[in-house]
């Protein structure tokens, strides 16, 4: 028997559960009453493609010190779903502890000497309490949570007072919900050993930050970024997003006094129909958007096309998922980025932004409208499943109030009256962006038609090899002012000279700053490097030329961030060492601090950082 | 290339009630064929809104791909217009009306981009009522790839090169109906006196509007065999009615006996009168209409002009709810919650 583990606000719990059991509320109510007390919390949904009967995870990682990406491993297993047991009871560390339902016995072959079981008969406490088989099922996951404030030294008072919010205006619910917390925890203090090894202990370490999905920020940030045309169809992991829009703007965007929204939402037929409909409406002057997954944005890649030629505003929102193909619907990975950044036939590269957590999903969000409305091209908002689909303790959202939409360069009736030229494609600034009517502008100046194939500066269609190449080089003119106008890559030196760096992005980033200590704590020193956006900006190439070897550290097996840089700037592969991880669960400190380390080691010791004198 | 008109006109040329002549809703010189019966739509085009005294500027005119899809640049050059990709004008006309609901839509599209390639989305966009004017330039063929036989192609028509059509056609009229537009028509190109008042009536209607228009390709379709050349379809093009469509203004001249003519008023007071030529037909009754169509088909015939009207039609934006103000027009203040409501959305996120 190894010593049973002992940790205080450092410890991961994994419920394995059925899905459609009703679990995933007690589940959420147990990590919000952590973070109640004060103490971090990094919560990931590990789900299946299925409404019903398959196995269900959700991971706990109690941090007081505030590392909120994946850990890895864990220290108990709240063990429900008989299915999963094997492959479960497995997966806990040892010395860690597995809480489980024993109302019905099980062979000691089931279980591990190397840890603490910890049995309570929750079914039939269930059975003896309530007659209602819905009731026994919903309630037996409350009683679960109550056992485990006992077992963990949760404070009940913070489960109670979020019952209480959660039921708000629902009376009838909240007393049979404390009543079953209580018969659980009574039940564990009585017959269990509390607490165990395991303990969370109130702290000050939360202090105003907000738990929120990534898909959820980057609605409301549609909302603040003046967003009035939504067409979508239904992908998961992206479905949340138009969702969470609509209950946003059934609040926020309803007229007064009329009743009538500022606002239209059309779920379209397909993703063809979703970014036809985004075009038009942005075409006209809207600021329209979709939400999408891999393959939305594969169907949609004709129509990206149409818009980086014609130079038409849209905002996409690409919550990634492990791919190809369907690939694994309900897992994650950072894989899109190439059919993203290149999306369509012929010469085309798009912007891309790359939000590290709900945080910046919100900020982005309404950032990328004012990107799109700037540049007249379609602008990616990249997620992925473990920002979108999962709560995350982020720093609260911020607005300023002076704020105004940047509508780009729109030409308008007094513009034109006022005689000044207008010429769709024609690049009056030198910033390769031109000026743009909406429909309906001026009786007789400013009207244009709108093409993908070749067109003059004045709009007027032209077969011309040289209108083409103009075009062509102007596009590219724009690219290089995109770079100045998206959000900067974001650089973290060592505390020590180093000649070796790393660069990550998204949702690489808890993990990453993690793995950055750990690795400093094994000697390795680097200089870290978050990137935001696509085009890279000067300082992306300057931190690049400042080390001799980058590690790249990515969510997809071919580093297509990677392949991204050694494209666009010219960079010798040798010096760009990939860091992959792509089998569908989130990235990992442990793993990027081994990867890293091992490669390091291979490589032997670098010199040290010139210092400029 | 597009050849631009000089703008020197006649000075008695006649104006409508906004001053403008009809060469102000005219486009750059068309390059299609000569003889194309798009061109002619063209023109019924700018006939209706010459006579519907629109201001050009208020229409946006949208495309798909291929030679239908090419004629939005040859008329209402004073109108923003949008040749995009195949198949797909119909979400993005969507888009655009949902953007902006003062502006006229116009969508001009062909058999093969709306029966083939674009089907899915012709569907969607009937569906969903959306307020415009949808025409198809129907030819039976690919005009612009030489010829190929389009979703329209009736059974045992044949090619140019010989080669006899096995497929169904897909009768988008019959399509419309059943999807739920509430303004369906059909016409032909040949027929002027009939194609102006249908195009007229379906700008005036709110809500989705669509114009099956027949319209042989003078290069690939127009031989002996082809169920879409001029002859064919003159011999057997069947109206069920003719239409005025009166506005306001206009001084009714004739009076016509009860039981000949059904009126339907618009929101705008304009009044589409219909005179039978069939008589039992009755244009309000949808499912009537589709029986009339049907068994008309079967014989051969080729039923056109105003098949069914809705009088009472309601539009996308009505279904969605969405402001009167068009959604571009919607500023700051209107849009964005602003930080008061954003610390009460934080704070309920704790």
């Amino acid at each position: 028997m190894s010593t049973p583990l002992t940790a205080v606000n450092d410890f991961v719990v994994k419920f394995a559960n059925v899905n459609g059991s009703g679990s995933a509320s007690a589940n959420r109510l147990f990590a919000r009453s952590i973070i109640r007390m004060g103490v971090p919390v990094a919560t990931r949904n590990i789900f299946p493609s299925n409404i019903q009967g398959l196995p269900t995870w959700y991971e706990v990682r109690v941090s007081e010190a505030g590392w909120l990406g994946r850990r890895g491993g864990v220290d108990m297993m709240v063990a429900m779903n008989p299915e999963t047991w094997d492959k479960d009871i497995a997966e806990i560390a040892p010395g860690g502890y597995l809480f489980y339902d024993s109302s019905k016995p099980l062979p000691p072959s089931k279980f591990r000497k190397d840890i603490t079981v910890i049995g309570m008969p929750m079914t039939e406490i269930c059975n003896r309490t309530y007659s209602d088989a819905r009731q026994r099922q919903l309630f037996k996951n409350i009683i679960g949570l109550g056992s485990l404030t006992a077992l963990l030294g949760i404070d009940p008072g913070a489960v109670e007072a979020l019952i209480g919010e959660e039921f708000q205006g629902k009376e009838q619910l909240v007393k049979p919900n404390l009543q079953a917390l209580r018969l659980g925890r009574d039940y564990a203090s009585a017959n269990l050993a509390c607490p165990t090894g395991l303990r969370v202990k109130r702290a000050d370490k939360v202090g105003n930050r907000v738990y929120v999905e990534g898909n959820s920020a980057a609605a409301l940030g549609a909302v603040y970024g003046g967003a009035t045309v939504l067409a979508w169809y239904p992908i998961t992991p992206s479905t949340s997003v138009a969702e969470a829009f609509m209950r946003y703007v059934r609040r926020y965007r309803t007229e007064p006094g009329t009743g009538m929204t500022n606002c239209a939402i059309v779920q379209a037929e397909d993703e063809l129909a979703s970014i036809g409909i985004v075009i038009g409406a942005a075409w006209n002057g809207a600021r329209a958007f979709t939400a999408t997954s891999g393959p939305g944005v594969s169907l949609m890649t004709e129509f990206i096309g149409l818009a980086h030629f014609a130079e038409i505003p849209a905002v996409i929102v690409d919550v990634q998922r492990g791919s190809p193909s369907t690939g694994m619907p309900t897992r994650t990975q950072q894989a899109d980025l190439l059919a993203a950044a290149y999306a369509s036939h012929g010469d085309t590269k798009h912007v891309l932004l790359f939000p590290e957590d709900p945080h910046e999903c919100f900020v982005m969000g309404a950032q990328s409208f004012d990107l799109a409305d700037r540049l007249q091209t379609p602008v990616f908002l990249m997620l992925d499943l473990d920002i979108g689909m999962n709560e995350w303790l982020v720093e609260p959202f911020t607005w300023d109030d002076n704020h105004r939409m940047d509508r780009g360069k729109v030409m308008t009736a007094a513009d034109l009256d006022a005689g000044r030229t207008f010429g769709r494609y024609l690049d009056v600034d030198g910033d390769g962006i031109p000026y743009r009517t909406y429909p309906g502008t001026h009786p007789s100046k400013g009207a244009y038609f709108t093409r993908g194939t070749t067109k003059d500066r004045f709009a007027r269609y032209s077969e011309e090899g040289k209108d083409y190449v103009e075009n062509m080089e102007r596009l590219l003119r724009k690219f290089e002012t995109a770079k100045r106008l998206v959000p900067a890559a974001v650089r973290r030196d060592a505390q020590q000279p180093t000649k070796a760096g790393v660069v990550y992005f998204g949702s690489t980033g808890p993990a990453m700053r993690e793995s950055l200590e750990e690795l400093k704590a094994r000697g390795i020193h680097l200089d870290a490097l978050r990137v935001r956006a696509f085009p890279f900006g000067a300082e992306v190439e300057r931190f690049v030329a400042d080390h001799e070897v980058v590690y790249v550290v990515e969510q997809n097996r071919d580093g297509q961030l990677r392949t991204m840089m050694m494209q666009e700037m010219e960079i010798d592969p040798a010096r760009l060492v990939s860091v992959v991880h792509y089998d569908g669960t989130p990235i990992t400190a442990r793993f990027i601090t081994d990867a890293i380390a091992r490669r390091a080691e291979a490589r032997g010791p670098l010199p040290l950082r010139q210092v400029a004198t | 290339m597009s050849y631009f008109k000089p703008k020197l006109h006649h000075p008695k040329l006649p104006t409508n009630r906004l001053g403008f002549t009809r060469r102000d809703y005219e486009g750059p010189v068309s390059t299609l064929c000569a003889g194309c019966g798009h061109d002619s739509i063209s023109a019924a085009i700018i006939q209706a809104c010459f006579e519907l005294d629109i201001p050009p500027h208020k229409v946006a005119k949208l495309s798909g791909i291929g030679c239908s899809s090419k004629t939005p640049t040859y008329f209402l050059g004073n109108s923003h217009g949008f040749n995009s990709v195949h198949g797909r004008m119909p979400s993005v006309l969507t888009g655009a009306a949902l953007a902006n609901r003062d502006l006229i839509y116009l969508g001009v599209s062909g058999d093969g981009d709306s029966a083939s390639i674009g089907i899915g989305q012709f569907v969607h966009c009937v569906r969903r009522g959306v307020n415009m004017t949808y025409i198809v330039e129907n030819n039976g063929v690919y005009g612009l790839t030489k010829g190929q036989f389009s979703a329209t192609s009736d059974k045992g028509s044949k090619s140019k090169r010989g080669i006899i059509n096995t497929d169904t056609p897909i009768d988008l009229v019959a399509l419309a109906m059943q999807l739920g537009a509430t303004y369906v028509a059909r016409s032909f190109s040949g027929d002027k006196a009939q194609l102006v008042p249908l195009i007229k009536g379906a700008i005036l209607h709110r809500g989705a509007a669509f114009i099956d228009c027949l319209s042989p390709c003078i290069a690939f379709n127009n031989h002996a065999g082809s169920t879409k050349s001029f002859d064919h379809v003159r011999a057997h093009n069947e109206a069920v009615g003719f239409l005025d469509v009166i506005q306001e203004q206009d001084e009714i001249e004739v009076e016509y006996q009860a039981g000949e003519t059904i009126d339907v008023e618009h929101h705008d007071g304009s009044v589409l009168r219909f005179h039978k030529v069939a008589e039992t037909y009755d244009p309000r009754d949808r499912v009537a209409a589709m029986n009339y169509l049907e068994t008309r088909r079967a014989k051969g015939e080729i039923v056109t002009g105003l098949l069914y009207v809705d009088p009472n039609p309601v539009d996308l934006h009505t279904h969605l709810n969405s402001v009167g103000t068009p959604l571009n027009a919607l500023g700051d203040k209107v849009l964005v919650p602003g930080a008061a409501a954003l610390a009460r959305i934080n704070a309920s996120l704790r």
